[in-house]
């Protein structure tokens, strides 16, 4: 019988373009330390460790774990180092709930960072072979096209991203972590930004961030200790698929829709729309909130864009997504998806202050990565079933 | 604790240097070749993990192609560590422990010559302190052979002896890529590299891939006639810091070896994942090792040094050993860092019915 | 002797620099080796017989090794795209510049390539494009000997002839 696995303490760092005033050591102590807090523990507490980042390059250290044993108190504990590229910080989380659930450990402490600022971003995202010319110009290159297919396909007018671009960043003026606060934003200032990889406008991509987040996981017998309630883990699922195969749909991912029944199953959702209170997904680019609508069941194929255009998914509808400003507001590489898992968590805790969605009793994180081809999702709950 | 049994293990025919095959051509045929031997069909398998490492390939995402020889449609579930193959099995094995799947697919692969791993390696350090100084692996290496030799009554010789060994028995290990008949006199004539270790105290630069499957305990007694069972796994970290640790010794290796009950019966072979001959000793040591165990019969990292696949090749020996019946228990032991700073112990045993 | 200094340093710059000799890999050399006799190889799954360019050494979707090569046409269809406006070191044309998924004739994934010599804002999902190769004496074993695609100014390919392969 598998052991219950709750998240008892949350904490991250506040996201920014550069955290020149920490080293890397620096930056994740500032998100275990609070995740710790949060918790009432100690260092001495924690018995293993599960940390994820996205490519080493982004900071220029290999294999980080080695460096950061002794900042995150690891010396003489297991410390195990998760890397699925843009889903990393799901992916990590759900390696952890696995030492819980099993019962390998019962207090595991999971962290997911970035320090972006330390190396060239665009290049660490870039590979060089020397074999074909240099045209996908990073992340926003390869995911454009796509875009533009959703848009084709669906038939969704031009304005729905800059809609989820203004909703987004609107959220993370609640969020005192987020990177961006744009105070004043409207649909005029993202039109008016300039087209980087047309269809996909400036103020319509995420930032590139600095940042880290943590989490507490514990057993049962531990989340009847600990000081707060705690958020309970009804359901984990990680799906892969290749990045250029016959059959693909970039655009619906059949990783991502596999990945959502699984999850979907193992916590007794039925409903999507009815079942979940409140979703935090990776939306890197605006107009992946539409297509991952459509991807997680919220929506039927081709409709996930009218979600947004009637404000079912704004802060106040009936469907709050990314109430927390989501990648578009804060996007440290290796963290986003571990804040995606967190936010939902703080979500059913009732800790998520002013973005707090009120009532929030089971929350969905997402992460997905590659070329849309990783998928990692886990359904919290304020109650166990 | 559900119980999980090693029921194949594949590795490259050749470690040697391949300038003509990438990461995934190396991959193909070895994941194949575990996949058969284990008699799971491959879509059937529940769980895929693999380790591998960016810097070494030279490009970041760079275990996103290796994709493409599992052949992942419909799309599976499956993860990875930027780490040896060692600690993705660690990965594999917990997941199992979750009642829902009952195998698992593990791999591992790096060309450790398409760059220069004496420069890469550096960046393994203290980003802010040490790596700056360029440290490469040999001369850290050489640190901590030189602090064993003058403290712990060891020689040279001893690290010669390590050698001539492992090379003879690679002989029957038709995979390695260092074999010869060599006395420990003529070991020592040769020059240093980095006083006192000499190039056959360093570990050779490999190309290769290697895959093991996993299974639980009905499904492994159904398709094997003999699994290796895993008795006890557990793994370990210590300071990153050199300078605030006794390198002579290695707490993480000892502190692993006994969580995974090492100790609790005889020995039978060791296969250890000692890139430089001193750590052999410094290993026998932590995990409480003597001279009635067959230290690395598959000629060891000395002989084969496929960096990311060295430490999952230790176990996947440790395990063939039991698979074939010439040893009843073994010990695996894989390790990441400088101057062996994490270390995985694996314990496996034979079991009757 | 310098002034002792009152700042707290943060920061510290370390230039890295790795070299690396890149391996194409069987099945991507016998690729670009016809490149650079201007032809296009695909290589066939004998599985599930898809046609993959460039060649990936396994099928993604059987995980088996193809083998049997296939020539393909220079000329196919754009899937999609998207206009690169800001420009990024190392990029191999000035900005702004169209990059398109490329369905040539024959293959059953597309491939990454520049779309030229025509207005990026009249660049069409199903349009029609033919390589446009550097001379011969300039081929070489990499994409690059392809300098671009062009439309060829035959009608758009219907919607319904690439919407599963984009």
């Amino acid at each position: 019988m598998a052991e219950w696995c709750a998240v008892t303490g949350i904490g991250q760092t506040k996201h920014g373009a550069r955290r020149g005033d920490v080293s890397i050591a620096g930056l994740v102590r500032e998100a275990a330390t609070r995740a710790l807090e949060d918790a009432e523990m100690t260092w001495r507490d924690i018995e293993a460790m599960v940390i994820g980042k996205a490519p080493d390059m982004f900071e220029g250290v290999m294999m980080p774990e080695l460096y950061l044993a002794d900042a995150l108190g690891a010396v003489g504990k297991p410390i195990i180092r998760v890397h699925t590229a843009g889903s990393v910080g799901g992916s990590t989380a759900v390696v952890a709930t696995h030492l819980i659930h099993s019962g390998v450990h019962e207090r595991v402490l999971t962290l997911a960072f970035e320090k972006q600022s330390e190396s060239d971003t665009m290049w660490a995202l870039s590979s060089r072979l020397p074999f074909a010319p240099p045209i996908v110009a990073g992340a926003g290159g390869y995911f454009a096209p796509h875009v533009r297919a959703y848009i084709r396909r669906s038939g969704a007018p031009a304005h729905v991203g800059m809609e989820v671009a203004v909703k987004d960043r609107l959220n993370a003026l609640r969020n005192p972590y987020a990177h961006l606060h744009m105070e004043g934003i409207n649909l005029e200032m993202v039109a008016a930004s300039p087209m980087l990889w047309d269809p996909i406008r400036y103020l319509e991509a995420c930032p590139s961030s600095d940042g880290a987040c943590a989490m507490v996981l514990t057993n049962e017998a531990n989340a009847g200790r600990a000081p707060k309630p705690p958020a309970w883990v009804l359901g984990t699922a990680m799906r892969s698929e290749p990045v250029m195969a016959y059959g693909r749909d970039q655009v619906n991912p059949q990783a991502g829709r596999d990945c959502a029944a699984d999850v979907y199953r193992e916590a007794g959702i039925t409903n999507p729309r009815k079942d979940i209170d409140v979703a935090e997904i990776y939306v890197p680019f605006s107009w992946y909130e539409p297509m991952w609508l459509e991807n997680l069941g919220f929506a039927s194929q081709n409709e996930g864009w009218k979600l947004v255009d009637d404000g079912v998914t704004a802060f106040a509808g009936e469907m709050p997504i990314n109430p927390s400003g989501g990648v578009l507001s804060s996007n440290p590489i290796g963290a986003s998806g571990m804040l995606r898992f967190a936010e939902a968590a703080m979500q059913v805790r009732g800790q998520a202050g002013e973005h707090q969605i009120n009532d929030a009793k089971v929350a969905l994180g997402h992460a997905y990565g590659g070329g849309s081809q990783y998928f990692a999702m886990w359904v919290v709950g304020s109650e166990k079933p | 604790m559900r119980d999980v049994a090693v029921v194949s293990f594949a590795q490259s025919t050749s470690f040697a240097p391949d300038p003509l095959r990438n990461e995934v051509e190396l991959l193909l045929p070895v994941m194949n070749e575990a996949v058969e031997r284990s008699g799971i069909p491959k879509k059937e398998i529940g769980f895929t993990v693999s380790g591998s490492c960016d810097y070494l390939a030279g490009a970041p995402f760079s275990f996103v192609s290796a994709l493409d020889a599992v052949g992942a449609w419909p799309p599976i579930i499956e993860s990875h560590v930027e780490m040896d193959g060692a600690w993705a099995l660690y990965e594999a094995w917990v997941r199992l422990q979750v009642s829902d799947i009952d195998s698992a697919l593990v791999y591992a692969f790096g060309k450790s010559s398409i760059g220069d791993t004496n420069e890469i390696l550096t960046l393994q350090h203290d980003p802010y302190y040490v790596a700056p100084l360029w440290p490469d692996p040999v001369s850290i290496a050489a640190l901590q052979a030189r602090a064993l030799l003058e403290s712990d009554g060891y020689s040279e010789s001893d690290l010669a002896n390590i050698v001539a060994r492992s090379h003879k028995s690679a002989m029957s290990n038709s995979s390695a890529q260092r074999t010869s008949e060599t006395s420990v006199e003529q070991l020592l004539s040769a020059p240093y590299t980095v006083s006192p270790l000499r190039e056959h105290d360093c570990p050779p630069v490999s190309d290769g891939a290697a895959a093991v499957v996993l299974a639980t305990a009905d499904l492994a007694r159904r398709i094997s006639e003999r699994p290796a069972w895993i008795a006890g796994i557990d793994h370990r970290i210590d300071s990153h810091s050199l300078g605030a640790r006794d390198l002579t010794s290695s707490p993480s290796a000892a502190l692993a070896a006994r969580n995974a009950g090492a100790n609790q019966g005889p020995v039978d072979v060791a296969e250890l994942h000692a890139q430089f001959s001193h750590e052999e000793l410094i290993l026998r040591r932590a995990i409480g090792l003597d001279n009635g165990t067959a230290f690395n019969p598959s000629g060891g990292p000395l002989c084969a040094n496929p960096i990311m696949a060295t430490g999952l090749i230790r176990i996947g020996e440790a395990a063939s050993r039991i698979m074939d019946g010439s040893a009843s228990r073994a010990v695996a032991h894989a390790s990441s860092g400088p101057c062996l700073q994490q270390n995985l112990v694996c314990v496996l045993e034979a079991r009757d019915g | 002797m310098t002034e002792p200094r009152t700042e707290p340093v943060r920061k510290i710059r370390t230039p890295i620099r790795l070299d690396y000799t890149m391996t194409a890999g069987e099945a991507q050399s016998r690729f670009l080796r016809q490149i650079a006799n201007g032809k296009i190889f695909g290589q066939r799954c004998p599985e599930c017989e898809k046609v993959y360019v460039p060649p990936r050494g396994s099928c993604p979707t059987c995980g088996i090794a193809t083998r049997d090569e296939v020539e393909l046409a220079d000329q196919g269809t754009v899937t999609t795209f998207c206009i690169v406006n800001i420009p990024f070191a190392g990029a191999a044309v000035e900005v702004p510049y169209v990059c398109a998924s490329v369905l040539l004739d024959g293959a059953d994934i597309t491939l990454f390539h520049l779309v030229q010599e025509v207005p990026v804002d009249e660049v069409r999902m199903g349009m029609r494009v033919e390589a446009v190769w550097v001379p011969p004496e300039e081929r070489g074993p990499t994409l690059q000997s392809i300098k671009h695609f062009r439309p060829t100014g035959e009608p758009d390919a219907p919607y319904d002839a690439y919407k599963d392969r984009m």
